[in-house]
């Protein structure tokens, strides 16, 4: 029998009962005779599995229930419904066992000791954690290495920029050696230098160590450049469990050409290769139909001034903004990805 | 894992933890101080005792026996008190639980390290009223014997355990209401007029000292304090011993039960 999956979610539902009423001293006032309630479904029936040593990006609008998946995944939350196993632990039971396997990095929250060094906080992790001593060298060694940590550990937390903070607070989570990540907008609010950083070592830290990563992030640049595999919620149901270049194919089957010009252009002549989404003087970028590609391009090769030319797929925030927006799942391609409604 | 696992766990990271929360304890040295002083509320009460006993003594207490009964007061309040309903009540709302719920540690063992880290500080911030009363009021009255040093070591214990246990109960109330610091004020209440905190308890009514025995707050402060200031001798402290750790022991299931109810209903709002 081969080892268990990651990640297995079985109808999974979480509601939360939320107390609503209106602004105002009389709405107030009402409130405290009579309270009125609202049930929010933030996870609805979600079924998935994740194998060892996968990267699964986790995307959805704000509100779509990612956070709260990942909540109930980690312990933190009760289901309503439905059941989740992690590598065969059961996550609302909180077992140390359990515990020790995992790691949820909250890019907006954290974990580190404010008015100590992060020094401190890895010293009580160590212990905690129970890592001996020549695993937490060895560790410490690795992510000083990778992080660049040498000369922020020893300085408080609250004089850390968020950068230096983040890279702390990755070290400070991993420092177990963890072997489930569940990161929540870990790059969130760093500039981007910060974010390849971040976003190479956690691809460094799954093939080193072979760990499974589930991430969230509103920076499409950090689920296409680390994972090979996206699941989609919307309003705390799955929308669409495959890869993302099929997603991308399903929504927006165009394909986007940008050009650089030397010398005038003609805009014309650019224009019946496709539909122009944006033109200047210098630059303009075309959306094609994959099916004319081939010959667009050669069209637009053919053209004097055209100097360069790049193929690329539309922006992903395009396409999730236009997955969202759509009243029904899409069509995504049945071999490569599953969709949730049609499963 | 089994719990002789976690228990072992427990046991090697505690010093730890205790290390960390000392320098915790450092970094907010300021702000502990000005805390401490929102807690001197004995000398308020040793002021006014004393002008009441000038002319003649109030029961037993002389104006001196009411300053050594109200800075021994002071020393025992410093030495267990909790403040663990804030921040319990602060992070239940905020969410920030979280980080403490995905340790393999117990967030309540994790919370009393930081707690009992902080007493070395506030010890020696007091130092000052306990040199006062074992030097000026009662000198040679501490220690008396082994055996009494030990029970008063075991009462402080107990009342700390007990403060810190009620800290954890009341505080975990936040899991079901939107807050839990007005039931505290309930609690201070009954604490401020029925420990020993402003009024020795020996000038309560006879009436009343039967009930007042028999409720929590006597064994937090009244109860060490008074073996301490040696009032309370030989056979009295096993047995007041005895209903203190009935306290404590109710305390802590109670605390503990409510905890894992509690967290179940947890929401991790923004944490």
């Amino acid at each position: 029998m081969s080892s268990p999956l990651a990640v297995e979610v079985r109808a999974l539902s979480k509601t939360y009962e939320v107390h609503e009423r209106p602004p105002g001293l009389a709405a107030a006032l009402r409130s405290v005779f009579r309270r009125k309630y609202k049930t929010i479904h933030a996870v609805s029936d979600l079924s998935f599995t994740v194998e060892p040593g996968e990267r699964v990006g986790f995307l959805g609008p704000n509100g779509a229930g990612k956070t709260t998946t990942l909540k109930m995944l980690a312990g933190l939350l009760h289901p309503t419904a439905g059941e989740a196993r992690i590598a065969g632990y059961v996550p609302r039971r909180r077992e140390a066992a359990f515990l020790k396997s995992i790691t949820l990095v909250m890019g907006q929250k954290q974990q580190l000791l404010w008015d100590l060094p992060p020094a401190d906080t890895f010293t009580m992790n160590r212990a905690i954690y129970e890592v001996s001593d020549a695993d937490f060298a060895e560790t410490l060694g690795e992510l000083t290495e990778l992080l660049d940590l040498g000369a922020i550990m020893k300085k408080p937390t609250r004089q850390l920029s968020l950068g230096e903070r983040m890279k702390c607070e990755l070290a400070a989570a991993l420092l177990h050696r963890p072997q489930l990540l569940f990161l929540d907008e870990p790059t969130i609010g760093l500039d981007v230098a910060m974010q390849l950083t971040v976003r190479e070592f956690i691809r460094q830290y799954n093939e080193r160590r072979g760990a499974t990563v589930l991430l969230t992030s509103h920076y499409m640049d950090d689920v296409a450049s680390l994972c090979p595999r996206v699941v989609v919620i919307d309003q705390g149901r799955l929308r669409y469990d495959g890869d993302l270049p099929s997603l991308v194919r399903s929504i927006q089957p165009d394909k986007r050409v940008a050009l650089r010009f030397s010398g005038s252009a003609d805009r014309e002549a650019v224009a019946r290769a496709g539909t122009i989404v944006d033109f200047d003087a210098a630059h303009a970028v075309i959306q094609i139909p994959r099916v004319d590609l081939r010959e667009a391009v050669g069209h637009l090769l053919g053209l004097s001034f055209v100097a360069d030319l790049t193929i690329e797929d539309p922006p992903l925030e395009e396409v999730m903004r236009e997955l969202f927006s759509a009243s029904k799942p899409a069509e995504a391609d049945a071999d490569a990805g599953t969709q949730a409604d049609s499963a | 894992m089994s719990a002789r696992a976690d228990l072992r766990r427990v046991v090697r990271a505690y010093p730890t933890l205790l290390r960390v929360g000392l320098a915790e304890a450092v970094a907010y040295r300021a702000e502990m101080l000005v805390w401490m002083l929102t807690t001197t509320m004995p000398l308020v009460s040793l002021a006014l005792w004393s002008a009441v006993a000038e002319t003649a003594p109030v029961g037993r207490f002389t104006q001196r026996g009411f300053a050594a009964y109200f800075l021994a007061t002071l020393l025992v309040r410093q030495l267990t008190g909790s403040w663990l309903v804030w921040e319990l009540n602060q992070e239940i709302r905020s969410g920030t639980l979280s980080r403490r719920l995905l340790r393999p540690i117990h967030p309540l063992i994790t919370y009393s390290a930081q707690n009992l880290a902080a007493i070395p500080l506030r010890f020696a911030m007091t130092l000052p009223a306990a040199v006062v009363w074992l030097v000026v009021l009662e000198p040679g009255a501490f220690p008396r014997s082994p055996l009494a040093l030990g029970a008063g070591l075991l009462a402080i214990l107990g009342a700390w355990l007990i403060n810190f246990f009620t800290m954890a109960l009341i505080g975990s109330i936040a899991f079901y209401l939107e807050s839990s610091t007005a039931i505290f004020d309930l609690w201070m209440v009954a604490f401020m007029l029925l420990s020993g905190y402003l009024v020795p308890l020996e000038l309560f009514p006879a009436a009343l000292r039967g009930v007042i025995h028999a409720l929590p707050f006597r064994y937090v402060i009244a109860f060490p304090v008074e073996i301490f200031t040696g009032t309370l001798r030989g056979e009295a402290i096993v047995g007041e011993l005895g209903i203190q750790w009935a306290y404590v022991l109710g305390a802590g299931a109670a605390a503990i039960l409510a905890f894992r109810s509690g967290v179940k209903r947890f929401s991790a709002f923004g944490g």
